[in-house]
């Protein structure tokens, strides 16, 4: 049997659980049916009306409905879906007694215009300040708002459902979110102060501003018609994300816990780094090497060098600038092999789920490991010439995969990789 | 469970600098005098009804020094950059490349300053009879300006602040109002102690003069209306006046600090948060305590440094807590400061800092009996953040011995 110790003599942290939702579907069967079939789950937004946007498209989740409805509830909802699948899996404590902390990777909570318009309306016909908002917000009329539009809020919601112990950590590392919050349960169990760790991160943010301000950012796809068709990482003709919603969830223990407890062990979360770029907020370092040395870091954390990597999970945005610069690092740091390695992007079906997106694409990895089948980048038509990676095209690949590197880059110069794997090392 | 491989708390972890930006002042000399004089930077007219403490005006160009950097910001963001920038001169790292490329970062924040007009606009043209399907969002693309949202984004505090100053290490945010803070100062301790990290920048900014803040908080009544007063004195007039500061610290593994002959303000000993359920009168109390037995124990003289927000029923369920360790003087950042959210706690670390290293508990300011006199030099002091609404945390500052 493997030693509980990894080779720099940390507790090894497995995965024993795990709950995801994406615009695919509810749970990881539905999700990873359709994933390797090659489906999409991008369409024409119906939420709200979408008259003068630029992108019409996203990725909802609109089979999961809340009320009164707002992009943090859905969050919230999700959250509580994908955890409630993560720990039926793992059958971890007791119910509503999870023995570990939780990290929480949330979008940033505000106001939405639901209820400021609902305000608005409390005030009446007359020119609008911010003073008169004040005025009608007291009483108590409102105090729901007050406690849906902390920040802490939903991961308050989910240490009570829960039962997870100590004060549950929300954060936001933009859309490496995801990742960070499997670093940081992964760091939690290195250092001795837990056993198991709850891991989730959840996007529902959907909403007509949020598409908005990635719209003047000149971010998004605006290949509107067919929506299915939008999101194209690693082609000639991409031209920006597309916006999802999704959630995911993953019960991470110490392998020794694992074991001594009797519990099914569905990966390895063998390495994580993190590198910060301090080059502008939205646009990576042109010599990539805050991003090259993120993954020397990650490989260095797992102990591992580049030919142990034999499937890349990429960000793959399918924005222009990302894809390439996804490339050109990966190359500074494989060589060759960057070329070989079979690499996909999940995006292309379920679009960017953003703050959810670095714990969903792991999943996804840890499924791939399961399955041995690395799903699909779809509408790989039409192939950038100069991003010379093996991409998965159009159809699911059979492979032999043993350790996954998953990848998260973010706005505000947020990088974070995971490498996955079957087996501890 | 077999011996762990890294010993958490093994390694000693040193306060080496600390940046505050506050209604009080810049520095650590000007936020030292006005506690010493009692001096308290309120504003009762300008937001009417609600109460504030604004910031004292800076030259942000002293530590944002290009102009396009600070329009990328919106206040909040350019008050964190600013403290931040002040507690790296104040450890001597300020443009030190080896060790700010591979410092670790972990920022408090909320975010989401909004554009009032915009708002407003939407708002009035609705109320008005603008009906039409599209009428939101055709507003939001033509009045937002594009970069708006990165002014709003959490973690682009923490991306400026790497922007401005060149950290190159590691970059985590935090979001969750006051506890917040204490989670950050926690991993942060936690990682340094561990050995995982050697350095690290950690704290907060908050820009307490927001309008669209004050209506969140207005919708649980938490906003302190038309008198200031002391935090403890405000029973009968319970809220907090939101405060604007940026309060950042230097932390560092006592080897990384000698190795550069660092000099400590104190060691941060320890930090432990948790989420009390609040169901019941006394829940949060309950888990102060709790939190309280945590902290190692040591002779000497101690003080408390709470970061009591006026708001009910936590204050008087935190004054409850306070008065079972009446040997240990209470001071309250809240009656100081106002409310800095998630700032309350690495502002309450900071000064507890700074009360130790100039050897004197600043004076109370409280006609209730809850802040008392204290003499001598304080030798350990806990600072206690209960949130308005959710979260509790608690760290211990020591002198260095």
């Amino acid at each position: 049997m493997t030693a509980p110790r990894d080779k720099l003599g940390r507790p090894v942290v497995v995965v024993t659980g795990m709950g995801i939702m994406t615009s695919l579907g509810t749970g990881k069967a539905d999700n990873w049916s359709k994933l390797v079939a090659g489906e999409s789950g991008i369409r024409t937004i119906t939420r709200f009306p979408v008259d003068g946007l630029k992108t019409t498209m996203a990725g909802t989740v609109d089979f999961v409905s809340v009320d009164p409805f707002s992009s943090t509830a859905l969050s919230e909802r999700m959250a509580e879906l994908v955890t409630q699948e993560a720990l039926e899996q793992a059958g971890i404590g007791a119910k509503a007694d999870f023995p570990g902390p939780l990290f929480l990777a949330v979008a940033p909570v505000e106001v939405e215009w639901p209820q400021r318009r609902e305000l608005g309306r409390a005030v009446g016909a007359q020119d609008i300040t911010y003073d008169d908002l004040l005025r009608i917000s007291g009483g108590g009329k409102y105090t729901a708002y007050h406690h849906r539009f902390m920040f802490g809020s939903v991961a308050a919601h989910l240490a009570e459902t829960f039962g997870t112990k100590g004060s549950p950590i929300s954060l936001s590392t933009a859309c490496a979110s995801g990742a960070t919050s499997i670093q940081l349960g992964v760091e939690a169990i290195r250092r001795g102060e837990t056993d198991a760790a709850l891991c989730v991160a959840t996007d529902g943010t959907v909403n007509p501003e949020a598409l908005v301000r990635f719209s003047l950012l000149s971010a998004l796809s605006t290949q509107n018609d067919p929506p299915q068709a939008a999101s194209r990482p690693f082609s000639k003709n991409r031209d920006g994300f597309v916006m999802a919603e999704g959630a995911g969830a993953l019960v991470l223990e110490s392998y020794e816990a694992a074991i001594a407890r009797g519990a099914k062990i569905l990966g390895v979360i063998a390495g994580c780094g993190e590198l910060t770029d301090s080059f502008h907020r939205t646009r990576s370092s042109p010599d990539g090497k805050p991003i090259i040395g993120c993954m020397n870091k990650t490989l260095a954390d797992a102990g591992m060098t580049p030919d142990q990597i034999d499937h890349i999970n990429a960000h793959g945005t399918a924005t222009p600038e990302n894809d390439k610069m996804e490339f050109n690092t990966t190359s500074a740091v494989f060589g060759d092999l960057a070329q070989k390695i079979p690499v996909t992007s999940n995006k292309s079906m379920v679009g960017h789920t953003i703050s959810a997106a670095g714990a969903v694409e792991a999943i996804f990895s840890l499924l791939t490991l399961e399955h041995q089948r690395i799903p699909p980048t779809i509408n790989y038509d039409n192939p950038d010439p100069t991003i010379l990676f093996d991409v998965v095209g159009n159809k699911a690949r059979d492979a032999r995969v043993t350790a996954v590197m998953s990848n998260s880059f973010g706005f505000g110069g947020q990088n974070a990789s995971l490498i996955l794997t079957r087996e501890p090392a | 469970m077999t011996e762990i491989a890294s010993k958490p708390g093994q390694t000693e972890v040193w306060i080496t600098g600390i940046g505050l930006a506050t209604s009080l002042g810049e520095g650590l000399d000007a936020n030292w005098a006005a506690l010493q004089d009692k001096r308290i930077n309120v504003d009762e007219k300008g937001f009417a009804p609600c109460v504030v403490h604004p910031l004292m005006p800076v030259t942000f160009d002293s530590q944002i020094p290009k102009k396009g950097d600070q329009r990328q910001m919106e206040a909040w963001q350019r008050i964190g950059t600013y403290a931040a920038g002040l507690a790296l001169d104040s450890a001597g790292i300020k443009g030190n490349k080896d060790i700010l490329s591979k410092i670790d970062m972990v920022v408090a924040a909320g975010g989401g300053e909004r554009d009032l007009n915009v708002d407003s606009g939407v708002l009035t043209a609705e109320v008005k009879g603008a009906n039409a399907p599209g009428f939101l969002n055709e507003r939001l693309m033509s009045d937002l300006r594009p970069t708006l949202f990165l002014a709003q984004l959490s973690n682009l505090l923490a991306g400026n602040i790497a922007i401005v100053h060149g950290l190159g290490g590691t970059s985590r945010t935090f979001m969750g109002e006051e506890v917040a803070g204490a989670d950050a100062a926690r991993i942060a301790l936690a990682r340094i102690a561990s050995g995982e990290s050697d350095i690290a920048l950690i704290g907060g900014s908050h820009n307490g003069e927001r309008k669209d803040l004050m209506v969140l908080y207005e919708f649980g009544d938490f906003n302190l209306k038309d008198k200031f007063a002391p935090v403890w004195a405000r029973k009968d007039h319970a809220g907090f006046a939101l405060g604007s500061a940026g309060a950042f610290l230097v932390l560092e593994s006592r080897a990384h600090a000698e190795a550069r002959g660092a000099k400590p303000f104190a060691k941060l000993s320890s930090v432990v948060a948790d989420l009390a359920r609040r169901k019941q009168p006394g829940d949060m109390a309950a888990t102060l305590e709790k939190l309280w037995e945590k902290l190692p124990r040591r002779e000497g003289k101690g003080a408390i440094i709470s970061g009591a927000t006026g708001a009910e029923p936590a204050t008087s369920e935190e004054r409850d807590f306070l008065k079972g360790h009446a040997d240990f003087p209470v001071r309250s950042t809240g009656t100081m400061f106002g409310h800095t959210m998630e700032t309350q706690f690495p502002l309450g670390i900071a000064l507890a800092a700074l009360s130790i290293s100039r050897g004197a508990l600043f004076p109370p300011n409280d006609s209730t009996g809850t802040e008392i006199e204290m003499q001598g030099a304080p030798t350990q002091i806990v600072v206690v953040g209960a949130g308005h609404w959710r979260g509790e945390g608690m760290a211990l500052v020591e002198a260095v011995s």
